[in-house]
């Protein structure tokens, strides 16, 4: 109660300041924003405004470039490309790293720092430094040019901060909980599934949604390990689209534009999520 | 609160004892068998193999039967533009542990934990981060085009008296500089939307405490704020180096690691020659190399600032 005079206090001090900060935050905003703006600007004007007037707000607005994407099969086949990958990546980590965290969170046995710090190494290095040993397997196992590999490999990456964000959810259930479902007679596995998992959600939406950013925009995976261009993701076929049309430098703003929004927004329904995800990984780990 | 435990669980009560001990020993093995699976065979046993290949001069046609030692090692080590990459890559971690964190830093700081309006701005700014590394490339490379007709950065430049357009990523010198201003662009978000979730978590009562003992702003920042973002910040530098150290579609897209290598890094190297020109032998070799410095760099720096203690609660 005594505190309740400090923030008003508090409020008349800094008030001068906020005018500087708001200042400050309002620029940044715009650099942040520009360059997005001048992508959309250039995606809805014909190919020779985009020479005449590269930056101007398009008018009138031209949805050319975007219809002559969409109605292209690749785009649509991409799409379906990145979507297969990204909800079986999803569904692969939630389901594994779950299974694994609980084991971490919960069970006590010899070993089980080794096995955790074992799990974890993914985290000492991206997946960058990997790919080349990783290509060779898959070469070995004959999945190249294959969604399979793509959606293997993305999840064996995956593996390592997940179990960290996951295991730090599991480990803020009360054990009050757990004791009380051993004393009913539960096994481990039925207070996993029917307690733990349920009280955990929040937590399953985090690794859900970091996970769906991470494989949909991932290029290096669908680049080494596919070739057929029916088996492109979007980020990859972006990238090719950009090599070959490069030059009608509005048809490109379209096609990247385009590519760009179902992530926006997911970005902007899925924030919360986000970003629980991420605070929870860094605090963790 | 609601939880969910249905009539068959407690119905199914069963004996406990040795049967128990034997469920949870088999309940944790197989439910860590998939998680170690998959990572043994698509990240251990690729790497620990591909120790191997690194010793053979292969093409990748055919088996790998010219085994020519530390020949691999010695060359990427000696060769003056593995080097420059390498150097290239420190330039990068540089750039941003003195500008790119601190920038965050400060931001955060200074929207603090109740300025109104911080989520929309912390929306805004970490919108970057969700886009693609493709995407952001483009956009990029359109936004640098050396010809002010056509790329907005030099369009505004000419508006300066006496300036001259630019070639940005075609500039020996300028091609680093441009390279990190996207990165910044692209990843300062992230940083600052970490710090500010580790603001959240500093008690207020001890930034109070601190004003109240009479410490002014900067100092309460110096000696409360920024040693209880110890972890957050540790976090943030271990991500920008490893980032930084392993950047591959950005550089790639823009430049190409180019003009004559000036934007070179260790994974534009490696896809050059493991993937380009498809001499597996030795792009592994380099793979290795660069997995190298990570493990030193990530061992070295966690012994460094903290034990490792994922395990033990906070």
């Amino acid at each position: 109660m005594a505190t309740v005079a400090l923030p008003q206090r508090r409020h008349k001090k800094i008030n001068v300041p906020r005018i500087i900060q708001y200042i400050v935050l309002s620029i940044i905003t715009v650099l942040m924003v520009t360059p997005i703006v001048i992508l959309i600007f250039g995606s809805l004007k014909t190919s020779g405004e985009m020479y005449s007037r590269p930056y101007t707000v398009p008018n009138p607005v031209h949805w050319e470039n975007w219809i002559k994407v969409l109605t292209q099969s690749t785009f649509w086949n991409m799409l379906r490309n990145s979507l297969v990958v990204m909800i079986s990546v999803t569904a692969i980590v939630l389901f594994i790293c779950s299974l694994a965290a609980f084991v971490f969170a919960r069970l006590k046995f010899k070993g089980k720092s080794v096995a955790f710090n074992f799990l974890t190494l993914g985290l000492m290095f991206p997946i960058t430094v990997a790919i080349m040993p990783v290509y060779l397997v898959i070469r070995d196992m004959k999945l190249t040019d294959s969604l399979l590999a793509v959606i293997l490999v993305q999840s064996a990456f995956n593996i390592s901060g997940n179990l960290i964000i996951l295991n730090g959810f599991f480990k803020a259930i009360p054990t009050e909980l757990q004791d009380a479902a051993y004393i009913d007679g539960c096994t481990s596995f039925d207070f996993f599934w029917r307690i733990l998992l349920p009280l955990a959600r929040p937590g399953l939406s985090a690794v859900a949604a970091l996970t769906m950013i991470v494989s949909w925009n991932d290029l290096l995976t669908p680049l080494i390990l596919v070739d057929r261009d029916t088996l492109w993701t979007l980020p990859l076929g972006t990238m090719q689209f950009q090599g070959q049309y490069g030059q009608d430098l509005a048809l490109v703003a379209a096609f990247v534009t385009i590519s760009a929004l179902p992530m926006v927004i997911f970005y902007l329904f899925a924030e919360k999520q986000i970003v629980s995800g991420l605070t929870a990984g860094a605090l963790k780990g | 609160m609601d939880i969910p435990v249905s009539r068959s669980v407690m119905k199914s009560g069963r004996s406990p004892g040795l049967s128990h001990k034997f469920q949870e020993t088999l309940t944790i093995i197989l439910f860590l068998l998939p998680a170690v699976a998959l990572f043994c065979v698509f990240i251990v046993w690729p790497i620990i193999r591909s120790f191997y290949f690194s010793t053979f001069d292969w093409n990748g046609l055919g088996p790998a039967v010219k085994n020519v030692g530390i020949d691999n090692y010695k060359r990427i080590l000696t060769d003056k533009i593995f080097l420059k990459a390498i150097g290239n890559g420190l330039l990068i971690v540089l750039f941003s542990l003195t500008l790119q964190l601190p920038i965050s830093l400060v931001l955060a700081i200074m929207v603090g934990r109740d300025l109104p309006g911080r989520t929309f701005f912390r929306t805004i700014f970490f919108l970057p981060y969700v886009l693609s590394e493709v995407i952001t490339a483009i956009i990029w490379l359109g936004l640098f085009n050396p010809d002010p007709d056509r790329g907005l950065i030099n369009a505004i430049l000419m508006l300066i008296p006496g300036v001259k357009a630019q070639a940005f990523l075609g500039d020996l010198h300028m091609v680093l500089v441009c390279i990190f201003v996207v990165l910044t662009w692209k990843y300062f978000g992230l940083h600052m939307l970490l710090y500010m979730a580790g603001l959240q978590n500093i008690p207020r009562e001890v930034e109070e405490a601190a004003l109240i003992d009479g410490a002014n702003r900067w100092q309460m920042v110096r000696y409360i704020t920024i040693p209880l973002l110890g972890p957050t910040i540790r976090t943030t530098i271990q991500l920008s180096v490893l980032g930084s150290l392993t950047q591959f579609p950005l550089i790639w897209i823009m430049t190409k690691g180019g003009p004559v290598n000036a934007s070179e890094v260790m994974a534009t190297y490696m896809y050059r020659y493991g993937f380009i020109r498809f001499w597996l032998g030795y792009g592994t070799a380099v793979a290795l190399v660069m997995l190298l410095i990570c493990l030193v760099f990530s061992i070295v720096y966690l012994r460094l600032v903290r034990q490792p203690d994922y395990l033990g609660g906070m």
